[in-house]
């Protein structure tokens, strides 16, 4: 691959066709950098979308009744949450504020809606390396919609957490994923109570069944998959610890609780009296503060932990050196991460300034969301239908905000490049080529991997029997798949 | 009343043979050592295995999950001492025919609690987690090929993509139906002459196509449905040039919080596919081992949101025309505090390897020792027979 070529599709998402007329930047690296001045965290996409988040707690309560009444008149209960129009006629919608009613009904069109936004974004942006680190972090604090709950939250994740904080500091990026009423609700924070908080000694006293308890999901998951890495040197006894001090951060519109919540930035809530009280340890140290800032203080610690800087260098090499990274360049992205005490932008110009990453032979087998973002780049589909993008995800596998676990969609061959996987593009790259004007294919060819077309590929697209033809043959060319 | 068994003796049920296994005649002569069938399900997310088959007649069961106890009655036992949870009706109707047996307390050699160091044990069939690149699997799909003259048997992953049990270097090809219209054939053509030029994409493009042909009309869209889903894995593996191993996964495990209704619904699905696959494999379910797996299991106690939280020791199922069923094998470690593992998980007394190794080494005439040196190397621990006829 050409250096050229490796900024437009190792570092970004292809080569956007309809802009393609405008002067490529003389010295690719540099290209890249300029990038980061321009990277808007709230493209017109983004700002312009009518935000639902905000009634996380009484949505969840909306599902739950749903499903008891469900599973109470003995009909088995599918695994997620379409609302039905036969739960819509009366029952525990009858009575509800009509927004309520709105969001609820109205979750997987939002969800669509947003997963839409979300591509067309990619698609049309002209700093398409920022959007990679946008959906590099997105996957590393990974939430799901699979979560009863999440649909109007998992995007608001992205877009509010993720997105402002991309080129600025690893902890607020850290702070405000994990405290984010997406994660609170995937990782069961949010029902998650002191043992001896005043909530639960009030239950114990009334003994009516409303005991609730601990739950160690999200502490064991920020530990493990967000800041040390599971070989950082944490003990169970640091899991059950930093739950502890987790209790009380929660989701806003619980009924019984609403009422003592604290607003938190972010769209989160604090409710005290579910706090476990006293000082915690964790690796090590002492957390005497209480209420909210207990939390932050350790998440804060976290994120300047050596084993967390070691874990972050290594996803990252990974993402864009190649599946076994570099171990050089993982020292180097980990010494810049500890010495600007995790600076996101900074260690985004490390990258583009280390030979490793400029490696002549491809590193990488685009996963599916990149293959389609770059095919609709390169193709010019700049505002494909919202019913289209969700469905050609789901085909080929990677939806946005779903991935199996909280670790986020693997970074790694294997997981991609399988037989099947590799005939589903080929037949979705047939239909849309079939669906836009082909044009000159050659010179589309050339300049989306300028210096890096093979005689091969080349070979094969001028022997194609017509120019959609040639150009179903692009994007399935072993250049579209690999970077 | 807890029936007094010995704490360190393998529960047998009360009939070794069911009695329905000695009324259904085996083919007599079963097909080649070569015909037969694996169908290797890997539960992800940890299926809690004292929720899959309860130890109800432990006194411990009851102090330490009382709130499940509704869920149990009335439920199939398994050797009187355990409950086969009420949404696997399928697996316990074989169970009864004794062509299905679980095992307890069981886990791979995994002792912290990442499912993703877990699944990455279970499915590599190494010591370290990420310290082998390939699956056990495939590495028995090369050990048979070795065996056979060369010629590994067909192997499928029942999914877009090849999961890790199964990557490695003997060839294994994947399919799942999808509602993408298929590409035109002449389209098809130049792809293929497209990648003749690329090693990689040439022989994913090879293996896809051998079984696209074999998939033809499955009318499905997608895995979503179990049953459907079941009876497609058994469509690809009945007939004489299917695949021999094939594996497929299933989600929703992951019970922290209101476990009791997430279980049943993960557990119905289960069921429903294993189910459907033993139906329609018809005659060859006389040469079928299916054997289902989870990465870990999980706490012993509920946790504060009425979930579990990632464990140690849980189940096992292995089912299938050569099984030996109508059993549960458990060296039962008990529920006492000072049983627990850790002092919250179920203990772990048998090697999870030990029943993958013993069990497809009796069910593809394997050397038990060489199975186990080349699936999970570097064991000390025994493989198990008997799961399988020979």
């Amino acid at each position: 691959m050409s250096r050229h070529s490796i900024a437009l599709n190792r570092f970004g998402y292809g080569l956007r066709w309809r802009s393609a007329a405008a002067r490529q930047p003389r010295d690719p690296e540099s290209g890249l950098l300029a990038q980061m001045d321009r990277f808007d965290p709230a493209p017109p996409l983004v700002s312009g979308r009518e935000d639902t988040s905000g009634e996380a707690g009484e949505i969840l309560e909306l599902i739950r009744r749903n499903r008891m009444m469900r599973e109470g008149s003995g009909k088995a209960a599918g695994a997620m949450v379409e609302p039905t129009n036969r739960t819509a006629m009366g029952g525990p919608l009858a009575n509800l504020p009509p927004e309520i009613r709105r969001s609820y009904l109205d979750a997987g069109r939002i969800l669509r809606r947003d997963i839409a936004i979300r591509v067309n974004t990619a698609v049309r942006s002209d700093t398409p390396f920022i959007e990679r680190l946008v959906h590099f972090w997105s996957n590393h604090f990974s939430v799901s919609a699979g979560k009863p709950g999440t649909q109007h939250q998992v995007a608001n994740h992205e877009f509010a957490a993720i997105r402002p904080h991309v080129l600025g500091r690893f902890a607020d990026m850290l702070k405000a994923a994990v405290l984010h009423p997406a994660m609170l609700l995937y990782l069961d924070q949010f029902q998650s109570v002191g043992p001896n908080s005043p909530f639960q000694q009030h239950a114990r006293r009334r003994g009516n069944g409303r005991e609730r308890g601990l739950n160690e999901n999200l502490a064991r998951e920020v530990l493990e998959l967000h800041t040390l890495g599971v070989d950082g040197g944490y003990a169970q006894s640091d899991v059950t610890e930093f739950a502890r001090a987790l209790t009380g951060w929660t989701i806003s519109g619980l009924k019984r609780i609403d009422r003592f919540a604290e607003p938190q930035p972010g769209g989160a809530s604090f409710v005290a009296f579910a706090h476990e009280p006293g000082t915690r340890r964790i690796m090590g140290k002492s957390y005497s503060g209480s209420g909210p800032r207990q939390a932050l203080a350790v998440l804060d610690d976290l994120a300047r932990h050596p084993a967390t800087a070691r874990f972050v260098a290594t996803k990252l090499a990974r993402h864009f050196a190649g599946d076994e990274p570099p171990a050089t360049l993982v020292s180097r992205l980990e010494r810049d991460f500890l010495e600007t005490g995790g600076d996101c932008a900074s260690l985004a110009r490390t990258l583009v300034a280390s030979p490793e990453a400029w490696t002549d032979e491809p590193v990488k087998y685009r996963t599916p969301f990149e293959w389609l973002v770059s095919v609709l780049r390169l193709t010019g589909v700049e505002n494909l239908d919202e019913r289209r993008v969700a469905g050609a995800l789901r085909e080929l596998g990677q939806v946005p905000w779903r991935a199996p676990s909280p670790a986020g969609y693997d970074d790694l061959e294997g997981s991609w490049a399988g037989p099947d996987a590799l005939v589903r593009r080929v037949e979705l790259a047939e239909r849309i080529a079939r669906n836009v004007p082909s044009g000159d294919v050659m010179a589309r060819a050339e300049a989306a991997f300028p210096g890096a077309l093979s005689d091969n590929t080349r070979t094969w697209l001028s022997r194609a029997e017509s120019g959609t033809q040639a150009l179903g043959l692009l994007l399935v060319a072993p250049e579209m798949m690999r970077r | 009343m807890p029936s007094p068994i010995d704490r360190r003796s393998m529960l047998a049920g009360s009939l070794a043979l069911g009695s329905a296994s000695l009324a259904l005649p085996r083919m007599a002569f079963a097909r080649a050592a070569g015909a037969r069938n694996l169908l290797f399900v890997l539960l992800r997310g940890a299926a809690d295995g004292m929720a899959m088959l309860a130890p109800v007649e432990d006194p411990g069961f009851a102090a330490l999950r009382e709130n499940a106890l509704p869920d149990y009655a009335g439920a199939p036992r398994a050797s009187g001492f355990f409950a086969i949870h009420p949404a696997l009706v399928e697996i316990a109707a074989a169970h009864d025919r004794g062509e299905a047996l679980f095992v307890h307390a069981t886990a791979t050699g995994y002792r912290e609690r990442s499912h993703f160091e877990g699944q990455n044990l279970l499915e590599t069939g190494g010591q370290r987690p990420y310290g082998l690149a390939d699956g056990w699997l495939n590495r028995l799909v090369g050990l048979i090929g070795e065996r056979d003259a060369g010629t590994p048997p067909r192997a499928l992953a029942v999914a877009p993509t090849i999961p890790l049990a199964l990557r490695g270097a003997a060839p294994v090809s994947s399919y799942a139906p999808s509602a993408l219209p298929q590409a035109s054939g002449d389209f098809m053509d130049r792809v293929a002459r497209l990648y003749e030029g690329d090693a990689q994409f040439h022989a994913l493009w090879s293996k896809a196509m051998e079984t696209r042909a074999m998939a033809q009309d499955d009318g499905l869209k997608s895995l979503r449905n179990a049953k459907a889903a079941g009876e497609l894995a058994a469509s690809l593996m009945r007939s004489e040039d299917g695949a021999r191993i094939a594996m497929i996964e299933l989600g929703g495990w992951d019970s922290h919080a209101n476990q009791s209704g997430q279980f049943a619904r993960a557990a119905r699905q289960l069921d429903a596919l294993v189910g459907a696959y033993g139906s329609a494999m018809g005659s060859a379910w006389n040469d079928t081992l299916v054997l289902v797996t989870t990465e870990f299991g999980r706490t012993a106690r509920f946790n504060g949101t009425g979930g579990t939280d990632h464990g140690t020791a849980g189940a096992a199922i292995a089912m299938g025309g050569t099984v030996m069923g109508r059993r549960v094998i458990a060296d039962w470690p008990g529920l006492t505090e000072g049983a627990l593992f850790g002092g919250r998980d179920l203990a772990p007394t048998t090697a999870l390897e030990s029943v993958l190794a013993g069990s497809v080494a009796d069910h593809f005439g394997l050397d038990r020792k060489l199975a186990m040196t080349r699936l999970f190397p570097g064991r000390a621990a025994t493989p198990i027979t008997g799961i399988v006829r020979g």
